[in-house]
């Protein structure tokens, strides 16, 4: 099997202002899938075509921002060898107990020098994406309610000390630097999109001031369609959008920036190329930070650069 | 019913709802005076101080409004309700970005 070790996104958690305004929106304008609410009182979501229990989980705080984010891996034995390279690597880890998330796990968590609580975990329960596994329908009527994105594809993370978060992830976990984008003065990198498969990212960083800081959760549409439709229904519910519809020049994917009720950004986002593990890593210069933005505008955003949660 | 919001140093006055944020009345009628952020109380980048006024307010980050600055009535644009005539002071980050004329901006 080609593909071992850290799988996928497995979850985000994300603090909101309004625990029910918050749920009203993921569930029925992003169009994300409840599926459960534990005793803490956090919200459990999923994608419609995601066949874990949950992805996405927000909670009531009185601050806005992200919690942690979590990576799927392969099974239990890669999950402990995880936990002792990072060890090795002079990453205090700690182990959160199966349960502590519904249906999921025990999880690996760590603090990136960026200031981001990362979670690796091998175990969430598949709970099935509407459609059988024998003779399955091309999608459900899950697709159709709301914004409906397929899966939790990557966030962007903003903190400080990049290089370093970038040597834990290609040295400790696996993952191959798909794209950069350099400082002004060339000599180091402002922001970084690493893969762990062959998805064009599955978490990047950008380099900023403040630690621990939520740029963006990412949501997979199908199609370029998809992304519009969803701008049409971000309007009919007078969501806060930021940039697009357009196309990114980094990653080559279709997208669109909004925000949720708290100002969280998140991204309904299409496409990108296919990047294999031996591929040269592609590098935009800060003066072209613009076109890779945005490349039909060729315009760096003012908000990009400056309004995190 | 709308009351007049007074934005100091953009020189800048618009009618604003008691229904509708100072940064969403403003923003609505093409105007520029507030930096504009994610519009939901979580980013900062629309803080002002109220100088004079009445209003009401929405859950807002506590990363960007501390205890004193909920007592020196800092708060974030775009949770705040008039219940009377405003004026309001920009004090978030990008404050120079939008109070100073763009001929005097530095280059970027």
């Amino acid at each position: 099997m080609a593909l071992t070790g850290v799988l996928r996104p497995g979850h985000a958690q994300v603090r909101v202002l309004d625990l029910e305004e918050s749920v009203r929106f993921y569930r029925d304008v992003l169009g994300l899938v409840e599926t459960g609410r534990d005793a803490q009182g956090r919200v459990y979501f999923k994608c419609w075509d995601e066949r874990d229990h949950n992805s996405y989980v927000i909670r009531e705080a009185d601050r806005a921002g992200i919690d942690f984010f979590g990576f799927r891996v392969l099974d239990k034995a890669t999950l402990d060898k995880f936990d002792a390279d990072l060890r090795a690597y002079g990453i205090a880890t700690e182990r959160i107990p199966a349960g502590e998330m519904l249906e999921t796990g025990e999880r690996v968590r760590f603090t990136l020098p960026s200031g981001h609580v990362m979670e690796l975990f091998a175990d969430k329960t598949k709970v099935g994406n509407g459609i059988p596994l024998v003779n399955p329908a091309p999608w459900c009527k899950a697709r159709d309610h709301g914004i409906a994105p397929i899966r939790l594809d990557h966030a962007l993370l903003y903190g400080p000390n990049v290089a370093e978060v970038q040597k834990i992830f290609t040295e400790v976990l696996g993952f191959y630097l798909v794209e950069r984008v350099l400082t002004p003065d060339g000599n180091a990198n402002a922001a970084i999109w690493l893969s762990c498969g062959q998805k064009v990212h599955d978490i990047a960083f950008a380099e900023y001031p403040e630690p621990g800081k939520l740029h963006h959760c990412s949501f997979l549409m199908e199609s370029w369609d998809q992304v519009l439709r969803a701008g049409d229904i971000m309007s009919m519910n007078q969501v806060a959008v930021d940039i697009g519809p357009t196309r990114h020049g980094v990653t080559r994917g279709c997208t669109i920036y909004a925000w949720d009720p708290s100002g969280n950004r998140f991204e309904t986002f299409m496409g990108g190329h296919l990047p294999y593990p031996d591929y040269e890593t592609m590098t935009w210069t800060f003066d072209n930070f613009g076109q890779g933005l945005d490349y039909p505008q060729r315009k760096l955003h003012e908000t990009f650069l400056s309004v995190v949660s | 019913m709308t009351h007049t919001v007074s934005i100091e140093d953009a020189d800048v006055r618009y009618a604003c709802a008691p229904q509708e944020s100072l940064l969403s009345g403003l923003h609505r009628l093409g105007l520029r005076g507030i930096p504009v952020g994610c519009r939901g109380g979580g980013c900062g980048v629309c803080k002002v101080e109220i100088t004079e006024g009445e209003f009401s307010t929405r859950a807002m980050s506590r990363d960007h409004v501390s205890d004193d600055d909920l007592a020196h009535r800092r708060l974030l644009a775009c949770r705040v309700y008039p219940s009377s005539d405003l004026s309001v002071k920009v004090i978030g980050k990008l404050q120079k970005k939008v109070c100073t004329p763009a001929a005097d901006r530095p280059l970027p």
